[in-house]
């Protein structure tokens, strides 16, 4: 009993150690580990069957794994059953106990505990999440954005060593769901507990975690922070999967110093060695894939002077569709080689705005361009964000 | 005529028809016509020819089983205190109470596998739960003078533990009652329970146990709560027509044994004493609708889901 005690107190990082969890043929975590430094805000993110639920579900105990480890600093709490785990779950649908008020509903996990006067710390978590005043009312009879918060308070009167959200937010529409992301953001900092989040939702994993798990058939991807995976993504998933991403193939020519030459039918392109993944190996007619978001490229009308720009990559052709949106135009470029290419222009004035047919140049800066190794599949990670959308 | 095609025409004529609202008024009233006048007819008259029945006074010289309307309401006071009959009563709701009781502790149990352990042979379990209604109630009943016969094995058992001396039974006997009517209304208590177990959110269950509570806990906090609607109804569903009937104990039981449904056949069918049978049965209906109210009111189901 001591010792359960000992580790239900656990405090520290946590550590998944090679952990697999497989669901009679299907490996649904394959192999994974992954440190969680205490205090940080933690993002899984990928498509539905990704395999992230099933590991926020083995730290909280609510599925055995396969094989691996998961340690709380130095306690190994693998065999913990759930209720001896010092980590607690807002689950995706709430779970809130419907015949219970939000106060007991708060409540629940301080009495289970044993802890006798539960009132200051019930009340103080109801007034982390403003919501003092709906402490005697029944879960039904609040909003969804209400329940998810008390399902948060619900979890953080405990101070787990680990905080799990799974889906947190799914079920809210759009504008409570910006509102609760920052409100999330804000909880997580006043109280410095470790949250792991999961999520198919990129804009929501970018906006508030520190650190982003980019994952993809029961393996981590990418990790790092949501600006490194954006800028320099390393996968064609994690190109195609955060934001949207040109992806079209070329074969190396030569290493110039720091820099690697790619070349294609459209033409030549130079990029900073520290662009290319490193799955890429840089020998000559080696196949690579050249990425560069729609929002780095550079549109501008064609004319016949037009010299070669002396820094930069570029691409001829011919505005094959557009799409007004507001704040930006998209457009879809054909190339000479075949290619489409997707821009996103700024609507600085109306008058610059292209039309079908028109011939265009597409310039780019070589740091904003990135290699990735040419075996990948182009549209790893389209569908899944398609998927994950509907 | 193409499906589309009838389903456009039926559309067209939706305008040209009459309101679709006022036509719409009168349907519920329609739906309901059948069971209101199936309740009037059989429920609502002999109710009142019932109450009727137990005011009427025997006419004086008159034959057995002969009797004038009156509105002698001290028929009721006479009856209720004739240990004739308020011992039957009582003995009525003593037995009822301890069948419902067992049926809640087997039943309970019996339904939370059914919805949660029994996986794809959850069906095979409810239809066996259901089954023993294909027989008739009377022969199932006498099927347990059999079981708990003195030759029989549940004797045999009792007799090697020692809970009945070497030459005693359980047939026939009160506790031979209250098994028949435990095993009667076990299903009556069972599918209720079951009904409201298979609705409790199992994610309500782990998050239980993500904070902190114990499976048994768990159970306590969350499902046993959430079940208690089941519970309610399939108490009242045994309660209820255990206490008004009579062939468990005239078929299981002895004299001694009788229970208020005893008395009320034989007095209204061997005594022909029509107005006290009256006043008995109207007694059960009013103590059983009185402990129903106050139980309904102390386990308080409006505050469930």
């Amino acid at each position: 009993m001591a010792r359960a005690t000992d580790v239900t107190k656990a405090q520290g990082d946590l550590y998944l150690e090679r952990l697999t969890k497989s669901f009679g043929d299907f490996v649904a975590v394959d192999d994974l580990s992954l440190t969680v430094p205490q205090g940080s805000f933690f993002a899984l993110l990928g498509p539905s069957g990704c395999g992230k639920t099933t590991t926020l579900r083995m730290v909280a105990g609510l599925e055995d794994p396969t094989a691996g480890r998961i340690k709380i600093g130095e306690a190994d709490i693998t065999e913990l059953k759930p209720f001896r785990r010092p980590v607690n779950t807002v689950f995706q649908n709430y779970a809130l106990f419907p015949h219970m008020d939000i106060y007991e509903n708060v409540a629940f996990g301080l009495r289970r505990r044993g802890i006798k006067d539960v009132k200051t710390q019930v009340m103080e978590a109801l007034e982390l999440i403003e919501l003092a005043q709906v402490a005697k009312r029944k879960p039904a009879q609040l909003s969804g954005g209400q329940q998810q918060r008390v399902a948060l308070a619900r979890a953080i009167v405990n101070r787990p060593a680990v905080l799990l959200l799974d889906e947190p937010l799914g079920a809210l529409d759009l504008k409570l769901r910006r509102q609760m992301q920052l409100e999330l953001k804000r909880i997580q900092t006043e109280v410095g507990l470790t949250f792991i989040h999961v999520t198919h939702d990129q804009e929501e994993a970018m906006t508030m975690a520190d650190t982003v798990a980019v994952m993809n058939k029961g393996v981590i991807e990418q990790l790092g922070a949501p600006t490194d995976l954006y800028e320099s993504p390393k996968t064609a998933f994690v190109a195609n999967f955060l934001g949207q991403s040109n992806l079209f193939p070329a074969a190396v020519l030569e290493v110039d110093g720091e820099d690697i030459v790619l070349e294609d039918s459209d033409g030549r392109y130079r990029m900073p060695m520290n662009r290319v993944a490193p799955s890429v190996s840089p020998t000559r007619g080696g196949r690579v894939l050249v990425g560069v978001r729609p929002e780095k490229i550079h549109i501008e009308r064609l004319a016949e002077s037009d010299a070669t720009p002396a820094d930069g990559n570029y691409v001829d052709g011919t505005v094959r569709s557009s799409s007004f949106m507001g704040v930006s135009t998209q457009y879809e470029v054909a190339t000479a080689g075949g290619e489409i290419i997707s821009v996103f222009a700024q609507n600085l004035s109306a008058r610059d705005l292209l039309s079908e047919g028109d011939p265009v140049r597409l310039t780019w800066a070589p740091r904003h361009g990135f290699v990735l190794n040419g075996s990948e599949d182009m549209n790893a990670g389209v569908e899944a964000v398609t998927a994950a959308a509907g | 005529m193409s499906i589309a095609a009838a389903i456009a025409e039926t559309a067209d004529e939706g305008p040209k028809g009459p309101p679709p609202k006022r036509r719409g008024r009168f349907i519920p009233y329609l739906l309901m016509l059948p069971g209101a006048l199936w309740l009037g007819i059989f429920f609502l008259v002999p109710l009142v020819t019932l109450f009727l029945t137990s005011l009427q006074t025997p006419v004086a010289g008159g034959d057995v089983g002969q009797f004038e309307q009156t509105f002698n309401f001290a028929n009721y006071p006479e009856t209720l205190t004739d240990p004739n009959y308020y011992v039957p009563l009582f003995r009525s709701f003593l037995y009822s109470a301890s069948a419902t009781i067992l049926a809640l502790l087997i039943g309970y149990p019996l339904a939370y596998g059914i919805a949660f352990k029994a996986g794809r042979f959850r069906n095979v379990l409810l239809v066996m739960v259901i089954a023993p209604f294909f027989v008739s109630f009377i022969l199932r009943t006498i099927a347990w003078r059999q079981i708990l016969a003195d030759e029989g094995p549940v004797v045999a058992v009792l007799r090697v533990i020692g809970l009945v001396g070497p030459t005693g039974g359980v047939y026939p006997s009160a506790i031979a009652v209250v098994a028949g009517l435990t095993y009667n209304f076990l299903p009556f208590m069972t599918l209720p329970i079951y009904a409201s177990l298979e609705r409790v959110d199992h994610r309500l269950v782990e998050a239980a146990g993500d904070l902190y509570a114990s499976p048994w806990t768990g159970f306590r906090k969350v499902t046993l709560p959430l079940s208690m609607p089941g519970v309610v109804a399939g108490t009242l569903l045994t309660f209820i027509p255990a206490a008004g009937d009579y062939v468990n104990a005239a078929l299981l039981g002895t004299p001694k044994n009788t229970m208020i449904g005893n008395r009320i056949e034989f007095t209204f069918l061997s005594v022909n004493d029509y107005p006290t049978a009256a006043v008995l049965s109207f007694i059960l209906m009013a103590s059983i609708l009185i402990m129903v109210l106050l139980y309904v009111r102390r386990v308080g189901t409006e505050d469930l889901v």
